[in-house]
């Protein structure tokens, strides 16, 4: 083969290459329009103003109704955080402030790290089996439990990074005022970095907005509305599943236009916190 | 070594450890309780991961008493009525939906990852790399929703073509034969690959800017093309952690329950064909659970899902291993 | 030798600046009571021995400055003051240091001492909060006060440290938002306002432009009248500008301290005479 052969074949290879790779990235761009163009098209045509006033509809009828289930995927979201923030952020803190690099701590991070990726449906059978089965029923409670343990390591781990951050110098002025180390932490260092840790927490918020797995043996359904904490609960992930598989078309369209305002809904926490950030990243 | 310096090491220690004060008592044990506190959160979410799968051996129990491991692994009958489990379908299933997910997913991660960060010009670059990522954000049962009823249909028109011309090649040719309804093995793989996509792109990509920028220049000044540097030293730069990366893919493909309910079909019969439908371990658990009557039946489904948190931790566990090396040795968290 | 040391004096004279005579120290500020003292102190950071046996008697309402080049442990040695080593596992001092005849290295009560030691950084480090808050955080973790009181104080502080006229009306926006010298005279407010009684400044000027470097000076001459005041600086020019008394540091041992004139005009160790005609830094 001449010098010259040889050159054009690589010549040749990396054009390939780059149109492959170029090609490989339509790809993926594709199918990301793909399906946010169709959850916008049938969840718009899906969408009446109805179904934030009534309740989901018995099988049968042409009615539309999602109130109960955006109330209580709020309460579930609500509670979750509720259980999930303070853990999550006191963690972190503790990861930051206390832990440090030492062996235990990296071994925190470690384990918080494959919890970043456990699978969802495992989450909610450990929720089944600490709550659920002690219970005797499933309850709204029960997913909560499930959705927190899922969004607890994206905030210990963006909590951690962002105090970590945070320099000694400004801890150093704090505690050189004779300040105890709990309020250095709380009032100085918490105060610097919360833009990263709220940043953490709608992260968080976002990748369980949306999670059905976990709710699948836990907090169920609940075709009636309902805020008792205790017993089934309606959320949009499941009232997706159930309408989705049905033969009805209004059901079908209700699943669309639940999907449509679930994946808006996790679009602008997206943005929001990116902007927080100022970076583009997702918990991996 | 001045004080500025000192302050850079993080090495500090919070005041809380001086020896006991008798004066103001009250902020010591605001101290205390402070410090207890963030200990015990802490605890709590290291905790959680021994917990799940001791809960989990727990509840399985029963199941593990009656099929013992390897009957249970080797069996293909799942009978509610004669309550007799096995789990080799669910379990090949699991593996055969996640490899073809990850044969398609690996090498398109890869092209996506080496097009952002080598080969696009800047203004493409934050845009596209936005894009991939959004579609890790896309909650999955949408995924699972899109799937079943947009994309089902038009695959259903291109598996005639599949399996008349696939479908004829002596040997693997019986893997791509079946009636063309859209969904199955074949159709919950392409989903899984794309949700999983995002994350093993994302890694590379990450992982490929943590080249020193001196390693790529000098391969650029001797000639290289842009794919002999990023196969021929990029690549192998960065090995372990593409690795880790595909591991993790592999971990989230597993486990994924909703996309794959929606678009695999739900048979618990083994089919020699991925175009037919079947079922995994997350699939059948989402279906069945709810009407498992008998405790024996709840039990052997818990087992399938002890059977798949082993699984997935084990690859999880590589995979966050083998990303946190390549970040130690560039002094950077991956 | 001889030869030497003549070169050196010339080239003493010519680049720095003494002060007037009038605010020389005489003789009678070595009769000023020792407020704090360190005696036969060394520190260490893990192995590394950083100071060895220095002794040094700081006195009541002077100014002494710090000197030396870059790693000599003056820094370090400010630090060991206000016991801010204790953060850090690891460092240790072992020694005296008195204050108010109370070996300090020893001392239980570490926020105590932290309010009679103010400390002002190197790095500009307003808390992120607005500059009202800046100065009520320091006095809220020893008082409880009414909100007239507190502004009263907030107001002295700001007062003391020349600041108030420039951010009275400011009080309530971001301490981040004031410019570099201000911020810095703000962490100085910040440090009164809890009434020390030594003020430890490290390299306080480093990071600010001329001008407002001058001002800080002109404010130390105010504030070394009701306070003691030590600073650490890498600007030989300012030590000779502000300080009555020099300490000059070299591998972690006091080589000279002496009356400011002094060690500047006729420095009686040799390398200090290196050091401070800039054959070294």
């Amino acid at each position: 083969m001449s010098v010259y052969s040889v050159h054009a074949k690589r010549r040749v290879i990396d054009v390939a290459s780059k149109i492959l790779m170029g090609a490989a990235t339509l790809v993926g761009v594709f199918f990301l329009f793909w399906i946010l163009w169709t959850t916008l098209k049938f969840g718009l045509a899906g969408m009446h103003w109805s179904l934030f006033t009534q309740d989901t509809p018995p099988p049968g009828t042409d009615a539309f109704g999602l109130r109960n289930a955006f109330v209580g995927s709020l309460i579930l979201l609500g509670l979750s955080m509720l259980m999930g923030v303070p853990i999550g952020l006191m963690a972190g803190t503790w990861l930051a402030e206390y832990g440090f690099r030492s062996r235990t701590a990296n071994l925190v991070r470690f384990i918080n790290d494959i919890m970043l990726s456990a699978p969802s449906i495992e989450i909610g059978l450990f929720a089944y089996a600490i709550v659920v089965a002690p219970m005797g029923h499933f309850s709204a409670f029960a997913g909560s439990v499930a959705l927190a343990i899922l969004m607890i390591p994206i905030i210990v781990r963006t909590t951690d990074e962002m105090l970590s951050l945070v320099g000694s110098d400004m801890r150093e002025a704090a505690v050189a005022l004779g300040a105890p180390a709990w309020v250095v932490i709380t009032k100085v260092t918490w105060k610097a970095a919360r833009a990263g840790i709220l940043t953490g927490i709608l992260i968080g918020l976002a990748r369980i907005t949306g999670e059905t797995a976990p709710l699948l043996f836990t907090a169920l359904n609940n075709q009636f509305f309902s805020t008792n904490l205790f017993r089934p609960m309606a959320n949009i992930p499941m009232v997706i599943f159930e309408f989705a598989l049905s033969p009805y078309a209004n059901w079908q369209q209700m699943a669309w236009a639940a999907a449509f305002i679930a994946v808006a809904f996790v679009l602008v926490l997206s943005l929001v916190a990116r902007s927080f950030l100022g970076k583009v990243q997702v918990p991996k | 070594m001045n004080g500025s310096d000192v302050a850079v090491q993080r090495g500090m220690r919070p005041a809380s450890d001086q020896p006991k004060s008798a004066s103001k008592p009250w902020r010591l044990s605001a101290d205390f309780l402070f410090h207890k506190a963030t200990v015990f959160a802490a605890f709590l979410a290291a905790a959680t991961l021994f917990a799940i799968v001791i809960a989990i051996t727990y509840d399985s129990w029963p199941a593990i008493r009656t099929f013992g491991i390897w009957r249970f692994l080797k069996s293909s009958e799942w009978d509610p009525v004669t309550q007799t489990f096995g789990a080799f379908p669910f379990i090949v299933g699991t593996l055969v939906s996640s490899a073809i997910a990850m044969l398609l997913a690996v090498p398109l991660s890869f092209g996506i990852a080496v097009f952002i960060a080598e080969i696009a010009p800047a203004w493409i670059k934050r845009p596209v790399a936005a894009a991939i990522e959004l579609l890790a954000a896309i909650p999955s049962i949408v995924y699972g929703l899109w799937g079943l009823l947009v994309f089902a249909p038009v695959f259903a028109k291109i598996e005639p073509w599949i399996s008349d011309h696939l479908g004829a090649i002596p040997g693997i040719g019986s893997l791509f034969q079946g009636p063309p309804m859209g969904i199955g093995m074949l159709t919950a793989g392409i989903v899984l690959a794309i949700m999983v996509l995002p994350y093993i792109s994302s890694i590379m990509r990450d992982v490929f800017l943590v080249v020193p920028s001196s390693l790529r220049e000098s391969a650029y000044a001797m000639g290289a093309t842009t794919w002999e540097v990023a196969w021929q030293v990029i690549l192998p730069y960065t090995r372990s952690a593409v690795i880790g990366g595909i591991f993790l893919g592999l971990g989230r493909a597993l486990g994924e329950t909703m996309a794959v309910t929606f678009v695999i079909g739900n048979s618990n019969v083994l089919s020699s064909s991925l175009l037919m439908p079947g079922a995994t371990i997350p699939s059948v658990l989402a279906n069945e659970f709810t009407e498992a009557t008998t405790k024996l039946y709840l039990s052997s489904l818990i087992y399938l899902g002890l059977i798949l948190i082993v699984v997935t931790l084990a690859v999880q566990f590589l995979a966050v291993l083998l990303i946190r090396r390549l970040g130690r040795r560039e002094g950077t968290p991956a | 030798m001889t030869h030497e040391r003549e070169q050196g004096f010339r080239m003493a004279t010519v680049p720095i600046s003494i002060k007037p005579p009038e605010t020389a120290p005489s003789s009678s500020a070595a009769q000023l009571p020792v407020k704090i003292a360190a005696r036969d102190l060394n520190f260490y950071y893990g192995k590394f021995h950083a100071l060895k046996n220095v002794s040094v008697d700081i006195r009541q309402n002077c100014v002494t400055a710090f000197i030396g080049p870059s790693g000599c442990g003056k820094s370090t040695l400010l630090r060991v003051f206000n016991r801010m080593y204790d953060l850090y596992p690891g460092q240790r001092a072992e020694g005296e240091v008195i204050l108010d005849g109370e070996n300090i290295l020893n001392s239980r009560n570490i926020a105590q001492l932290r309010a009679k030691i103010g400390m002002v950084f190197q790095k500009l480090t307003p808390f992120p909060m607005s500059v009202y808050e800046n100065i009520a955080f320091g006095i809220r973790l020893y008082e409880k006060l009414r909100r007239p009181e507190m502004n009263e104080r907030v107001q002295q502080a700001l007062t003391k440290a020349g600041l108030w006229d420039e951010v009275k009306d400011k009080l309530h926006q971001s301490g981040i938002g004031l410019s570099g010298g201000q911020q810095q005279r703000l962490c100085i407010a910040r440090a009164l306002a809890v009434n020390p009684e030594v003020l430890l400044l490290d390299e306080p000027c480093s990071a600010l432009d001329p001008i407002s470097t001058a001002k800080i000076e002109e404010l130390l001459f105010e504030l070394k009248k009701a306070w003691t005041i030590v600073i650490v600086t890498h600007n030989m020019q300012q030590a000779a500008r502000v300080s009555d008394f020099t300490a000059f540091l070299l591998d972690g041992q006091l080589i000279e301290y002496r009356n400011t004139g002094t060690l500047f005009t006729t420095p009686s160790d040799p390398r200090t005479e290196a050091y401070i005609t800039g054959r070294f830094g």
